[in-house]
């Protein structure tokens, strides 16, 4: 058995990925930048980052704090806003042929959630939706309804009325009741949920007595939040029926493999991105190594395989 | 990732190191400019995660090797520190933009504050290839801390400034943009803490001699991924946050915006 004879595909919300890996929002602008390193051919789907009604200016600097094994953010949802998304930023993801792209959505209120979505609609360039509504960084970046699950649901219902596309729902981890939340998107008609977004934290700049972040908190990414990321990922997925997207810390094809048997169908990848621009095919080579030595012959094989209670569900 | 051999490390002052490195790329193919960065991961296992940007201080074509000049001040430049000839380091680049050149320069300024002075030695070493004369106004805390001097006297005029008046002259490097230095001067190029570019920024300002600053900011990818690294430009469309990994991080002194 070789590499070549080892399966990757998978498949949600009726997306066809040649592998089970992509870059998570915010974590791979709209993927321009990334031509310089490898095809992004070579992803199993792009996510680009958060996409609201108008442009953003984000947070003030610093936006960015190293910590032990991660790092944490502030940089508040900047974007071009989505008229300049879908006219100069989707339109080029189509030159890649076999990439499906997937717009992560934010907003303040359900109103401009639902124009966004509206917007989009009219856009070929584009195949799923993530709805973000855990973002820590801005006041109202959504992360209400993150947190509430009767918002959540109002919001996840709206969206699903409004979008002409599937829509998957992006968790934050700072909530008591993970599966509560997951279960009230998936009966508010959620086609897949993804989690995790980021751990609110915090790093003081000793020298100068306060926040080192210039927004004062943010959000913690990396492999310190894997296990973290882990434990939610695998109560999700036995607890709803729709597809459960893993996220948090991944940086080798172990990893991916763990969020995989935990009964992710997909994987995305982050931070890990910043510390190697070469991550995710080198997360997929790792796989197909792992799968090699493993003699799996299909990747489905290993989705749920530690996690009987997602296995039944499936 | 793809690895690059470290050629030498030395100490060349206080806390202050001198790596020459093959280069990533082939200089002699690339369109490297000065100004630009190499970006550097520190250690092989994930407790660092960021990498650390450091400027191109000297390129040697003909060798394909690039050296860099930094301080090892914290945890992960301290690691970087430790590498000696033989070892392989991961990093890329030159990435961002680099000091634009400009044929009709009659003169130019050079002002660098601190570990702000390395990337304006490739940067003298440029324009004089192209026969503009160099003034080259350096300033460091105190005399330990000075660098690259001989090799700027090589290239340059050269004025030096210490805090403490250790060596040079007593003060800020902004205390030396009289009319007599800033004469016959047609641009300036400066590279240093962001008080040291502000109050370069606000001195040059009235002589309508136009400049570049080259900004520092905290960088969580380097390669335009994650906006953590913008600085507030005003062009036409206004006041925006600009990525300065990508687009900077040398800008036109007139766009940068400092509040
Ligand atoms: C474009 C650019 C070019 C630079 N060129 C040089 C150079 O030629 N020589 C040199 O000595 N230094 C240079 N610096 C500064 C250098 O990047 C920092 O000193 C270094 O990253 C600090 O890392 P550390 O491990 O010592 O500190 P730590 O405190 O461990 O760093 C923690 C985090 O903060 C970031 N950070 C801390 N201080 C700075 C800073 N001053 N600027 C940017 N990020 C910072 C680090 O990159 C890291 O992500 C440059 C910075 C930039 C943005
Ligand atoms: C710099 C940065 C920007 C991010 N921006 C977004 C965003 O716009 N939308 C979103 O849903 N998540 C965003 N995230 C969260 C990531 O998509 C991901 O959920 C999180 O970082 C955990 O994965 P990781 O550990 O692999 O980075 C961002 C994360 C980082 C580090
Ligand atoms: S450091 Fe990530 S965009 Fe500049």
């Amino acid at each position: 058995m070789t590499p070549h004879d080892v399966d990757l595909a998978v498949e949600f919300c009726g997306l066809q990925l040649k592998n089970p890996v992509m870059p998570a929002s915010g974590c791979f602008s709209f993927g321009k930048e990334m031509e310089m390193f490898y095809d992004l051919n070579l992803l199993g789907a792009i996510v680009v980052k958060a996409t609201t009604l108008e442009e953003r200016m984000g947070n003030p600097t610093p936006r960015v704090a190293e910590t032990p094994a991660g790092m944490l953010n502030s940089i508040g949802l900047q974007n071009p806003g989505v008229e300049k998304v879908i006219r100069d930023e989707l339109p080029y993801l189509r030159r890649f042929s076999s990439l499906p792209v997937i717009v992560n959505v934010a907003g303040t209120m359900v109103e401009d959630y639902v124009a966004v979505v509206h917007r989009l609609n009219d856009s070929q360039d584009f195949d799923a939706i993530e709805l973000n509504i855990s973002c820590p960084n801005v006041k109202c970046g959504g992360i209400q309804f993150g947190t509430d699950p009767e918002m959540a649901a109002e919001m996840v219902s709206a969206i699903k009325e409004a979008s002409n596309r599937p829509v998957m729902v992006k968790l934050s981890p700072n909530v008591t009741n993970i599966v509560e939340m997951a279960q009230a998107c998936e009966s508010a008609g959620a086609d897949a949920i993804s989690l995790i977004n980021t751990l609110i934290g915090m790093q003081i700049d000793v020298e100068k007595r306060a926040p080192l972040l210039g927004n004062g908190i943010g959000g913690l990414s990396g492999p310190a939040v894997k296990p973290v990321a882990l434990r939610m990922v695998y109560e999700v997925a036995s607890s709803v029926n729709v597809p459960v997207i893993g996220i948090g810390g991944i940086f080798t094809g172990k990893d991916a493999i763990e969020f995989l048997m935990a009964g992710a169908k997909a994987v995305q990848v982050g931070t890990a991105n910043f510390t190697d621009p070469y991550a995710i095919p080198r997360i997929v080579d790792e796989i197909k190594d792992w799968c090699v030595a493993h003699g799996v012959k299909r990747i489905d094989e290993l989705i749920g395989a530690a996690n009987p209670m997602s296995r039944r569900r499936g | 990732m793809p690895r690059t051999d470290v050629v030498s490390q030395e100490k060349i002052a206080d806390g202050l190191y001198r790596m020459v490195i093959k280069s990533p790329v082939d200089l002699s193919q690339s369109a490297y400019m000065p100004g630009q960065f190499l970006h550097f991961r520190v250690s092989d296992s994930i407790d660092f995660m960021l990498r650390r940007p450091i400027s191109l201080c000297l390129a040697d074509e003909a060798n394909n090797l690039v050296t860099v000049v930094y301080r090892a001040q914290g945890e992960g430049t301290k690691r970087l520190a430790r590498l000696t000839a033989g070892d392989t380091v991961d990093v890329i680049g030159p990435l961002g933009k680099g000091f634009p050149l400009h044929e009709e320069s009659s003169a130019t300024l050079v002002i660098g504050g601190g570990i702000g002075v390395p990337p304006l030695l490739e940067l003298a070493k440029k324009l004089r290839a192209k026969g503009t004369r160099v003034v080259a106004i350096l300033g460091f805390q105190k005399a330990s801390q000075a660098i690259l001097i001989e090799e700027f006297k090589a290239l340059a005029e050269v004025f030096i400034v210490t805090d403490d008046g250790s060596m040079g002259k007593k003060g800020l490097v902004t205390d030396l943009l009289d009319a007599s230095m800033t004469d016959g001067i047609s641009r300036y190029y400066a590279c240093g803490p962001t008080p040291m570019l502000r109050a370069v920024k606000e001195t040059l300002e009235p002589s309508g001699i136009l400049g570049y600053l080259s900004l520092e900011e905290r960088m969580g990818c380097g390669i335009g991924l994650c906006a953590g690294c913008v600085h507030k430009i005003q062009d036409n469309d206004g006041v925006h946050y600009v990525k300065t990994c990508k687009e900077g991080p040398v800008f036109a002194a007139e766009e940068v915006v400092f509040s």
